[in-house]
């Protein structure tokens, strides 16, 4: 994965397979602390605490197409060898968080990447899903709720017709923006 | 900051010309793999620019775009695969966004499977 949004977009894939109909992402830019801090929390079918310590490795997977499940494993490497950590809290049919630290200002961290497509990508692929995005920079944030979205949308149109997906990705690239002022994460 | 507030205009805007999105036996499938190994080799803009064109374009009735799990050939994501009703299912291998909008140009709309891109032919020259 060369993006850590990618690794998201990934770990989000599994609550989504997990049936969660909440899934809670927050990415936390904190350059006073030297950190940068993902956490994927979801409300689907959950682990057992077995399951979840083996999801950590590479040759354990639910699936049955092939024997190695890598997703979750790249993640806490990449998390890892920034000086960071990595942590899976899981409950069988409560839900699972997933919480990655990375040194923000580590020369082995991977480049954030595009996030803003990543979450535009979840949102309006999973239509039948509440996310609640929470972007931070600093003490600077902000929040994408598609259950407030479908407050004001209604139900009856789509987050895939053009103009509601083009607002999607213009909400979130631009309050992104005026939350970190542009850097580069 | 943007607010959520201009989905209310929007929807004012919309009233009334939202047509039903229901699936429909007649309609063709595409499918973009979305596992670990699909978003690694890119498969997020590729799925992003045949979802774009086929609203764009207006072709959503004809045609849905969804995403999948891992399709089991992890080496040649990102993978496409097309399910016209009636017909054999096509599967495009290591799409990009500017090869998935050709496939959807000369093969769902001018109806001539692109060849070149497909899994058969990936294969073959493999062999060769």
């Amino acid at each position: 994965m060369p993006e850590i949004s990618l690794n998201i977009l990934d770990v989000a894939e599994n609550s989504v397979r997990a049936r969660a109909d909440l899934i809670e992402i927050t990415v936390s830019v904190k350059p006073g602390e030297d950190t940068l801090t993902v956490i994927i929390r979801d409300n689907g079918c959950g682990m057992t605490a077995d399951q979840a310590k083996r999801a950590q490795d590479p040759f354990f997977t639910t699936r049955t197409t092939r024997i190695v499940g890598l997703g979750l494993p790249f993640f806490k490497q990449a998390a890892e060898c920034t000086g960071g950590n990595f942590r899976i809290d899981s409950e069988k049919g409560k839900g699972t968080t997933v919480q990655a630290v990375f040194g923000l200002s580590h020369i082995d961290r991977m480049p954030l990447g595009d996030i803003s497509s990543t979450i535009h990508t979840l949102v309006v692929f999973n239509e039948q899903i509440d996310f609640k995005y929470t972007y931070e920079y600093g003490d600077k944030s902000f929040v994408l709720d598609t259950r407030e979205m479908r407050e004001m949308l209604g139900d009856e149109i789509s987050f895939m017709e053009p103009e509601v997906s083009l607002f999607i990705w213009e909400y979130l690239d631009t309050n992104k923006k005026e939350t970190d002022g542009g850097a580069e994460i | 900051m943007k607010s959520l507030e201009e989905l209310r205009a929007i929807r004012a805007k919309m009233q009334g010309k939202v047509g039903v999105r229901a699936e429909s036996a007649d309609q063709t499938r595409v499918v973009v793999g979305m596992a670990t190994c699909g978003i690694a080799s890119g498969a997020r803009p590729v799925l992003t620019a045949l979802s774009d064109a086929v609203q764009e374009q207006n072709l959503s009735e004809k045609i849905s775009v969804t995403q999948t799990g891992c399709i089991g050939l992890c080496q040649y994501e990102p993978i496409v695969e097309v399910m016209e009703p009636g017909k054999e299912k096509v599967t495009y291998v290591k799409m990009t966004p500017e090869k998935a909008l050709e496939v959807l140009r000369l093969h769902l709309i001018g109806g001539q499977v692109v060849t070149k891109y497909t899994l058969s032919a990936a294969q073959n020259g493999a062999k060769q």
